[in-house]
C-alpha cells in the first residue's frame, strides 16, 4: 500500500494539492471527465490511487461522474469530482439529487472563463451564483473558496469534513489561477488532519428511519448493504423516504434541508479579517483575488487610510452576519472581483443602505493587480 | 411428447389441486389472471373492491377440466400481487398438466 | 422463502401473504401502476431468480431512474435509490465499485435507460461494470402521458407523434450486444417463467448483463395503437413471438406485423471492469516493490 498522507514540505500546484488533499480527507472514490483547468486533479487521482486502494473512474460525462460520485457515497465511501464550469452545468441535475437525497460528497470547481465555453484555459470567478442557485428548488448549499495552493490542501479537507457532517455535496471553489499555480504546501503528520466522519445509526434496522434527523437537524445514514434496507429518492419524501408528493411533507422537508446548513452558519462560515479594527473602507473579497487585496491594503494603509479587508473563506452560506457587522463601521466596502457582480449582490444586501459599496469587477482572464485595487482604494478614500 | 413417446394428453398421471387466495384491496381487474389461466378456472365476478374493482373468482367445474392444477400462471402475471396459488397436500387423478393453452408461459 | 418478514412494520399473517411480500415494502401496496402493467410481473421474476440463485436479501440494491418502472425502487424491501433521469446506471456504478460484494441491479425503463441514459448505458456495457441492468421496455413514455419513446416502432401513435411515428427504434439487444454486453436477453412481462429462468442466469454472471423485458402498456401505448386491452397486447407479446435462443442480435428488431425475437442472444466471458481494477492495482503495487 503506498502512502496516504504525504507528509512534509512541497512545491505543488493547486490542482495536485487538492488531490492530495482529498486522499488525506479519505477520499477514496473519484468520478470525473477531463475538463480544463481541471484535468490535472483526475490525472493526479488516477496515478495515486491504483496505490493505494482507492477507485478512480473516468466517466462518459459529467452527469455521470456526478451521480457516480453520489452511489458511491452511499456505499460508505468518501467520494469526489473536479470540473469546471461548463462541467459543473452538467452536474447541477445530481448536485440537486445530492442535496436531497443529503449525501456527503465534494465537487471541486476550477472556475474558467464563461459563459458557455468561454475561456477555457483563464481564471474566473464566474460561477460563484451558479454554485448556490445553479440545481432547481430552494435549498442550501456550502462552498468554500482557497487563493493558493496550501489553502486547495486545507480547503479540500475541510469541504470533505463539512459534507460529512452535513450530509450536503460541497463545492470547492477554486478559479484556474489557484489550480494552476504552484506553491508551497506543508502537509502536516497523519494524526494532526482532523477528520470528521457522517454520523451512522444506532438504532437497529426495524426501527430506522433514514429520513429522521436528530435534534442537529441531521439524519444518521446506513450505508447500502449494511440491512437497513435504505429507501431514498428524489421525490419529495417522508421520514422513512418513501416519496409523499404533498404540500405538507415538501414544506417540513425542504425547511430542514435548508435550516441544517442555516441554523449551523456560526460553525461553517470563516472569515479572515485584516486591518478591520479601525476600518472605515472594507475590501471584500475571495479566493486569488485576495491576494491583491492584501498587498493592495497595505499600501494604502502606508498612505494612512483607514482600510481594512475581509476575505470569504466560505462563500456560501454567505458570510451575512460578518458583513452587517462591520456595516456599522465601515462607509463603504469595495468588492473586487473577477466577474460582472456576485458576491456584490450579497455585500451590498446585508450592507443594506447603511453603508455604500463599489464593485471592482474583471470579466475573467488575468487576476486584478494590487496596484488596480490600490487605485481603487485611494480614489474612494477622496469621497 | 414424453421419453415413450406418448403425448402426456393422452396418459392419466397425477395431479396437484391449487387453492387461489386474492387479497382484494390490491385488485385493479386488468383481467390477466383470468385470461392466462389454462384451466379457465377464474371468471370476472360481481364482487367488488373499495376503488370499484371487480375481482376474479374461482369457477370450477370438474367435469369441464376446469379446476386449478396450482400452476401458478395467474400468480406470476398479475402486476398487483393481488393472487396467489398454494399447491393442496392431497393428489388428484387428472389429465396431464397441458391444458388448451399449454404453454412454457 | 427463507428471508425475514418485511423491516419496520407489523407483519402480515401467513395466510394472507402473497409470496412477494416477503420482498416488498406491504405498507406501501397497491402500487401506482395501471392494470395490467408489465412492470409488476417483472420485479416478481426477478425476485424469484433472486431466491432461486440464494442472494441474501441485504445485499440486493435496486437502483431505479424517472418514469413508470422507476418508482420500483421504493416498493421492494432492499436498498432501494430512486435516482434522477437515466443516471441509475453511472449511480449503481459507484455503489458496486465501492462494494463489490453487493448484488447491484438497475432495473428502469426505456425512455430512463436508451434516450436521456443511453450514453450511460453504452459505456457501462463498453467498460463492463458488474451491473444486471433489466429495462421494461413499454415502447412509450408512460409516466408522462404516452409520448414518443426511442423504443416506439415505427408509425405507432403517441401523443407526440399524432400522425405516425417516423423515427426508427433502437434495436437494445444488437446495441448492448454492440456495446459489449456479457450477457443480452429479451423475454417479456408474459414470459415469466423463462425471464425468471434468464434473470436467474444473468445473475449467477459477472460483467455487465442486459435483460430488455417487452412490457405492456395498455393505457399510454396500447389506447392510441389499437391495443387498449390489457389481454390485446399480451395477444400481441404471446402469438408474435418467436424464442430463438443465441440469435443474431442485428436481426431481433422490432417491427410491427414481424415476429417478436425472444431468447438469451449473447453469452460470453471477459473480466468484469472490477476484474481489471484489480489487475491493475496489483501491476502498480509490483512496479513499486520492484523500485524498493
Amino acid at each position: 500500500m503506498g502512502k496516504t498522507v504525504l507528509t512534509g514540505k512541497h512545491f505543488w500546484y493547486g490542482n495536485i494539492a487538492i488531490a492530495e488533499g482529498a486522499i488525506a480527507a479519505g477520499c477514496r472514490f473519484f468520478g470525473g471527465y477531463p475538463i480544463t483547468p481541471a484535468s490535472e486533479i483526475a490525472e493526479h487521482i488516477s496515478k495515486r490511487f491504483p496505490e493505494i486502494g482507492g477507485i478512480f473512474v473516468q466517466f462518459e460525462d459529467e452527469l455521470a461522474s456526478m451521480a457516480a460520485i453520489l452511489g458511491a457515497s452511499w456505499a460508505g465511501a468518501k467520494s469526489m469530482t473536479a470540473t469546471s464550469g461548463p462541467g459543473l452545468s452538467l452536474m447541477m441535475e445530481n448536485l440537486g439529487l445530492g442535496v436531497m437525497m443529503e449525501v456527503p460528497t465534494v465537487v471541486v470547481n476550477i472556475q474558467r472563463g464563461g459563459p458557455s465555453t468561454g475561456l477555457p484555459t483563464l481564471t474566473a470567478q464566474g460561477d460563484v451564483m451558479q454554485a448556490k442557485w445553479g440545481s432547481h428548488g430552494p435549498y442550501e448549499i456550502i462552498a468554500l473558496s482557497p487563493d493558493s495552493p496550501q489553502e486547495a490542501f486545507d480547503l479540500t479537507i475541510r469541504c470533505f469534513n463539512l459534507a460529512e457532517k452535513y450530509r450536503v455535496p460541497v463545492i470547492l471553489l477554486a478559479s484556474e489561477t489557484v489550480g494552476h499555480s504552484a506553491g508551497k504546501v506543508i502537509v502536516p503528520p497523519e494524526n494532526e488532519i482532523e477528520l470528521i466522519d457522517r454520523k451512522k445509526p444506532t438504532v437497529p434496522p426495524e426501527e430506522y428511519l433514514p429520513y429522521k434527523p436528530d435534534e442537529d437537524l441531521i439524519p444518521p445514514m446506513a450505508y447500502a448493504g449494511e440491512g437497513y434496507a435504505i429507501c431514498t429518492t428524489g421525490l419529495t419524501h417522508n421520514e422513512k423516504g418513501y416519496p409523499d408528493v404533498s404540500a405538507e411533507t415538501q414544506e417540513k422537508l425542504v425547511r430542514r434541508l435548508n435550516d441544517k446548513i442555516r441554523k449551523h452558519m456560526e460553525e461553517i462560515v470563516d472569515v479572515e479579517e485584516e486591518n478591520m479594527e479601525d476600518a472605515k473602507i472594507a475590501v471584500v473579497s475571495y479566493g486569488q483575488v485576495s491576494r491583491p487585496v492584501k498587498r493592495a491594503v497595505k499600501m494604502a494603509r502606508e498612505d494612512g487610510i483607514k482600510v481594512g479587508s475581509i476575505k470569504l473563506i466560505t462563500i456560501w452560506p454567505f458570510a451575512e452576519n460578518v458583513i452587517r457587522k462591520w456595516a456599522k463601521q465601515v462607509e463603504l466596502f469595495i468588492v473586487p472581483e473577477l466577474n460582472y457582480g456576485q458576491i456584490y449582490l450579497e455585500v451590498k444586501r446585508e450592507v443594506a443602505g447603511n453603508s455604500e459599496t463599489v464593485l471592482v469587477p474583471r470579466m475573467g482572464g488575468k487576476l486584478i493587480t494590487p496596484q488596480e485595487i490600490y487605485r481603487e482604494i485611494k480614489k474612494v478614500s477622496k469621497k | 411428447m414424453n421419453a415413450s413417446g406418448k403425448t402426456l394428453l393422452t396418459q392419466r398421471v397425477k395431479v396437484s389441486r391449487g387453492e387461489i387466495h386474492i387479497i382484494e384491496e390490491r385488485c385493479k381487474q386488468c383481467r390477466l389472471c383470468i385470461e392466462l389461466c389454462p384451466r379457465e378456472v377464474l371468471q370476472e365476478s360481481e364482487k367488488v373492491n373499495e376503488k370499484g374493482y371487480h375481482l376474479p373468482e374461482v369457477v370450477e367445474e370438474p367435469e369441464k377440466e376446469k379446476i386449478c392444477v396450482s400452476c401458478g400462471i395467474c400468480e406470476v402475471a398479475c402486476p398487483e400481487y393481488a393472487i396467489w396459488v398454494r399447491e393442496k397436500k392431497e393428489m388428484h387423478q387428472g389429465r396431464g398438466i397441458y391444458g388448451k393453452n399449454s404453454s412454457n408461459r | 422463502m427463507s428471508h425475514k418478514m418485511t423491516r419496520g412494520k407489523k407483519p402480515l399473517l401467513p395466510q394472507e401473504l402473497h409470496p412477494m411480500d416477503q420482498w416488498l415494502r406491504s405498507e406501501r401496496m397497491p402500487h401506482i401502476w395501471c392494470a395490467g402493467c408489465g412492470i409488476g410481473p417483472t420485479l416478481y421474476a426477478w425476485v424469484r431468480a433472486l431466491d432461486t440463485v440464494g442472494i441474501d436479501k441485504d445485499k440486493v440494491v435496486y437502483v431505479s431512474g424517472i418514469g413508470c418502472c422507476g418508482r420500483g425502487s421504493g416498493y421492494l424491501d432492499v436498498d432501494g435509490f430512486h435516482t434522477t433521469h437515466g443516471r441509475a446506471i453511472p449511480f449503481a456504478t459507484g455503489i458496486k465499485l465501492v462494494k463489490p460484494d453487493l448484488c447491484v441491479n438497475v432495473i428502469s425503463g426505456d425512455g430512463d435507460i436508451f434516450s436521456i441514459g443511453g450514453n450511460h448505458f453504452i459505456h457501462a456495457c463498453r467498460r463492463n461494470v458488474d451491473l444486471l441492468v433489466i429495462c421494461t421496455n413499454n415502447f412509450i413514455y408512460g409516466m408522462t402521458g404516452g409520448q414518443l419513446a426511442a423504443t416506439t416502432p415505427i408509425g405507432d401513435y403517441s401523443t407526440t407523434t399524432p400522425y405516425g411515428n417516423i423515427e426508427p427504434p433502437f434495436n437494445t439487444p444488437y446495441l448492448a450486444d454492440a456495446s459489449g454486453a456479457v450477457y443480452v436477453a429479451r423475454w417479456t412481462s408474459i414470459h415469466v417463467r423463462l425471464l425468471e429462468k434468464s434473470i436467474a442466469e444473468a445473475l449467477r454472471m459477472k460483467g455487465f448483463r442486459y435483460i430488455e423485458v417487452l412490457s405492456p402498456c395498455p393505457v399510454n401505448y396500447g389506447r392510441r395503437n389499437r391495443l387498449r386491452e390489457v389481454d390485446d397486447i399480451a395477444k400481441w407479446f404471446w402469438q408474435s413471438s418467436v424464442i430463438r435462443h443465441g440469435a443474431d442480435t442485428r436481426e431481433v428488431q422490432i417491427e410491427k406485423g414481424k415476429p417478436i425475437i425472444l431468447g438469451n442472444f449473447v453469452k460470453r466471458e471477459k473480466l468484469s471492469y472490477y476484474g481489471e481494477l484489480k489487475k491493475l492495482e496489483e501491476k502498480v503495487k509490483r512496479a513499486a516493490e520492484a523500485k524498493k
